[in-house]
């Protein structure tokens, strides 16, 4: 497992993703919440956070990030994602020969964290990285999901003399946060 | 050519942002590329594409009713059409049964090859592309250059000027600053949308899945935050099974961008809901536009592999001077030739298939492993067919084709050159065959041809025979090459035997498109040739060995002779070209190098046929360190050299540029000598070094060799 994360950290890192790795969920949790506030995420307007919760808060519960980070907010609407800093999901799993992460998101909140912030902070359990883009397919099957997404370091163009910029359309910062006991619920 | 295309050209090569541009990209794009594919193996991934996308081509029609029959029970809408005009007609009665007001476009190239946008202009639809290069050349109001990188002509101060221009004064040409003043304009334009269009790189038979492909994001907000969804897909992006998508998705980025993948990938299957949670409508067209023709067609079926990744482009020796926009207004490069001539018509293909030099760059780095000079070649014997040889061109092949008349002629201007000739050089022609000696020297035609030189060579009688064949250039400027090669056979025990009747092996009339012509061409030559019982059919001109061994049997098949096959897959069984002869020889030990020779540093130019139809890298270079040199290896040593044949006459403006490439890199070595095993390449390099008053000497392999044998 320890050598697979090792992969994906080494190839997401090289296209520009931020990766963090932690023992426990409330590790991560203060992790986000510090970044959170040093990024000034705030109440103020547009200065928010918006949080796709899937199981990451199990156990410890919104108002706990609520309390600690004013600003952040679990109500996904169109016009709070254009105007938020943050945008935080969860994902389902990660590709370790291309750095990539990989979702169902067919539900729109999803894509709305993920594409219009200009900061995407996606959580990920560590056993949810995979070898290789079929073992994904396996699982994420667009048999059965209407959209699956894959992403692979922030949003990027080299369309002006190939010079490679970061952050056109898209994030222009991709962190990831990869959590060790992630299915464990913690005390 | 029209003058008008020629002017383009023109144009093209005097725009030092675009020359600039391109040649630092070509450069970069090697590296990025080969890098991306560490660890790959990238023929196993091509054949794996080739064999998918060519069993989809031969079932469209079933797989593209599996696709609708799928993506319809997941709630999408797919409209089938042959026609651009209904695919226009389609979008705009949606667009008003839905009152669209504006439109936002990831990037399509179907939807560039039906003009779109200036039917939504038409309509008075505001319609916006979003991917960076795509909104850079509409703002501009010109079209893409590049399938990848639409806006790679054009240079930050360019850009600057644009958006200053057409969105807001002031804008500084400052890259970062560019892409975020776009990603500020374009973003309320994404969220203003009703209507959003996507294209598709891949499109999955078995489960209607819709694969798009971004570096940038876009395809993602057209795709999420507009009501109405529209794909426009060509059929060939049809496979038939979600494994397919693997080999397709490993190749794409890492030869389009030097990428192990782009930042976003989307899957799409059916409907998903919009951002007020109602079901999004998706519209899916699957265009043909002649695709179901070319499948059709034994030939240009193959062309239908293509994933669109531009790598044709981003090697082109031609590209990387002159840019896409001469190539027309969607598809560009080598691959866009052979679109263009379908999607569009043959009769559109008839200036820009004269850009393609033939050297076979593309050929292995293609993922589709489609043989694009092949295609071209194909494209060039059909306009002939259909529109017959220019007169100028049928004079010069009617002599071709007459052994007699044409050696007669030859031997006629070793006479008349007289004026024009300094040493073995003619250094300026008059008129308008001016644009021959501008850049280069041309050989002077040899006092005495190779074919009455042989007869003064006494040879021991051996019981091995050889076959020699010359070709035109060897006989007629450089005998001294023929010479070389019939002493080194000679030390290795074998008899040299030189058919008087053999000629010119075909290929400059094959390469017009003048098929009949090399194929009577063909038949003179395999009489001539097999009429010895010899070993081997030797030659040391790469480019007639392709003839004597490939290009024979490929006319006599394309013009459907069947009479002459057997002769000619005899004739190709037996040939070889002298470097991997010689190497034979050695390996046999019927050749000995003499020993202790330290020759010095020499660099070694890769012919195009001789490297990549013939494969033959390595033996000129074991030959040359074994007799004693060093290879100092020049930068781009299999690029090249500008000659191909005729192309060097009728593109002299293009020719020239590749031709100083070459020679730079080949003073950057540092090397005095350089060595290549071709006669083509001897008479450009050669001459472009002369013109520049460089000491380099230029020498055939055989020439090389003649004296390190034992």
């Amino acid at each position: 497992m320890s050598t697979t994360f090792e992969a994906f950290e080494t190839r997401a890192t090289a296209v520009s993703a931020e990766v963090h790795r932690f023992a426990t969920r409330p590790e991560a949790l203060a992790f986000i919440e510090g970044f959170l506030r040093e990024v000034g995420v705030s109440a103020a307007p547009d200065s928010g956070a918006l949080w796709v919760e899937g199981s990451f808060l199990e156990g410890i519960g919104q108002d706990h990030v609520r309390n600690q980070v004013p600003g952040v907010s679990f109500e996904v609407t169109r016009a709070a994602a254009a105007s938020a800093k943050v945008g935080i999901s969860q994902l389902d799993w990660a590709i370790a020969g291309t750095g990539t992460l990989v979702q169902d998101a067919t539900a729109v909140e999803k894509r709305l964290v993920s594409t219009l912030p200009p900061i995407h902070l996606a959580v990920l359990g560590t056993e949810r990285i995979l070898a290789d883009f079929s073992s994904v397919l396996q699982r994420l099957q667009p048999e059965q999901i209407n959209y699956i997404a894959f992403i692979t370091g922030p949003s990027r163009t080299a369309d002006i003399e190939r010079v490679l910029t970061i952050g056109v359309h898209g994030p222009e910062r991709l962190i990831v946060v990869v959590v060790d006991d992630f299915e464990k619920v913690s005390a | 050519m029209t003058t008008e295309f020629k002017a383009s050209i023109e144009t093209a090569l005097h725009n030092p942002n675009l020359t600039g541009a391109l040649g630092r990209f070509s450069e970069a794009y090697r590296v990025s590329r080969a890098k991306a594919y560490e660890g790959i193996d990238f023929e196993a991934v091509r054949d794996r594409i080739a064999e998918i996308k060519g069993s989809a081509s031969s079932r469209f029609e079933e797989l593209a009713e599996q696709f609708k029959a799928n993506a319809e029970r997941r709630g999408a809408k797919v409209f089938r059409t042959a026609d651009p005009a209904e695919v226009k007609r389609y979008i705009l009665d949606l667009a008003r049964a839905q009152n669209v007001q504006a439109v936002v476009k990831s990037k399509s190239m179907a939807s560039e090859e039906i003009h779109l946008n200036k039917a939504f202009e038409q309509a008075g639809i505001q319609v916006d592309e979003t991917d960076l290069g795509e909104w850079i050349i509409q703002l501009a109001h010109q079209t893409p250059s590049h399938m990848v990188m639409p806006a790679i002509h054009m240079t930050k101060e360019e850009v600057a000027e644009v958006f200053s221009q057409e969105v807001e004064a002031g804008q500084a040409p400052d890259i970062p600053k560019l892409v975020k003043f776009a990603r500020g304009k374009l973003r309320p334009k994404f969220l203003a949308a009703d209507m959003g269009i996507t294209g598709a790189n891949i499109a999955v038979a078995e489960t209607g899945t819709l694969v798009i492909v971004t570096n940038e994001g876009n395809a993602r907000l057209v795709s999420t935050l507009p009501r109405v969804h529209v794909a426009i897909v060509g059929i060939e992006k049809l496979v038939a099974q979600v494994a397919d998508i693997d080999p397709i998705l490993t190749a794409l980025p890492r030869s389009a961008t030097g990428q192990l993948l782009t930042s976003y990938v989307s899957m799409l299957s059916g409907q998903v809901p919009n951002t007020d949670g109602s079901p999004k409508e998706l519209h899916i067209i699957l265009m043909d536009n002649h695709r179901s023709d070319m499948v059709k067609d034994p030939k240009f079926k193959e062309a239908l592999q293509c994933i669109r990744c531009a790598t044709c482009l981003n090697v082109c020796p031609v590209f990387r001077l002159v840019g896409g926009h001469v190539f027309g207004k969607t598809y560009t490069g080598g691959i866009g030739t052979i679109l263009t001539a379908w999607f569009d018509e043959l009769k559109k293909s008839e200036d820009i298939q004269g850009l393609c030099i033939q050297c076979g760059s593309c050929v292995p780095v293609c993922p589709g492993k489609i043989d694009i000079p092949g295609l071209i070649l194909e494209l060039r014997r059909r306009l002939v067919v259909e529109q017959g040889q220019s007169l100028a061109m049928k004079a010069i092949f009617g002599v071709v084709n007459n052994r007699r008349l044409f050696h007669s002629m030859l031997r006629m201007a070793a006479v008349t050159q007289k004026p024009f000739k300094q040493g073995r050089f003619i250094r300026h022609l008059p008129l308008f065959l001016s644009d021959m000696t501008d850049f280069r020297s041309l050989p002077a035609i040899a006092p005495e041809p190779f074919r009455d030189k042989f007869k003064a060579i006494a040879q021991p009688k051996q019981a091995e025979k050889v076959v020699f064949y010359a070709g035109c250039l060897i006989d007629f400027a450089y005998p001294e090459t023929g010479t070389a090669l019939v002493r080194i056979l000679n030390k290795a025990g074998i008899e040299v035997v030189f058919p008087e009747d053999q000629t010119c092996c075909g290929a400059p009339a094959r390469y017009s498109g003048a098929y009949e012509v090399a194929a009577q061409n063909a038949r003179d030559n395999i009489k001539a040739l097999l009429a010895t019982d010899a070993t081997y059919v030797v030659s040391a001109c790469p480019t007639c060995t392709v003839a004597l061994k490939h290009d024979f049997l490929d006319t006599f098949k394309s013009l459907g002779i069947t009479d002459a096959l057997a002769e000619a897959e005899r004739l190709s069984a037996r040939t070889i070209d002298f470097s991997s002869l010689v190497k034979k020889l050695v390996d046999e030990g019927r050749l000995t190098f003499k020993e202790g020779q330290h020759l010095g540093k020499i660099t070694y130019h890769d012919s195009c046929h001789l490297k990549r139809t013939l494969k033959a890298t390595d033996e000129p270079r074991e030959l040359l360190q074994k007799a004693g040199h060093e290879i100092a290896e020049m930068y781009e040593c299999d690029t090249c050299c500008g000659m191909a044949g005729s192309y060097s006459l009728k593109l002299p403006e293009i020719s020239a540029p590749i031709l100083e490439r070459k020679l730079k890199n080949i003073k950057d070595t540092g090397a005095d000598k350089v060595v290549m095993d071709c006669p083509g390449c001897v008479m450009q390099i050669r001459g472009g070094l002369d013109k520049d008053g460089s000491p380099i000497q230029v020498e055939h392999t055989a020439e090389r060799l003649e004296d390190r044998f034992e």
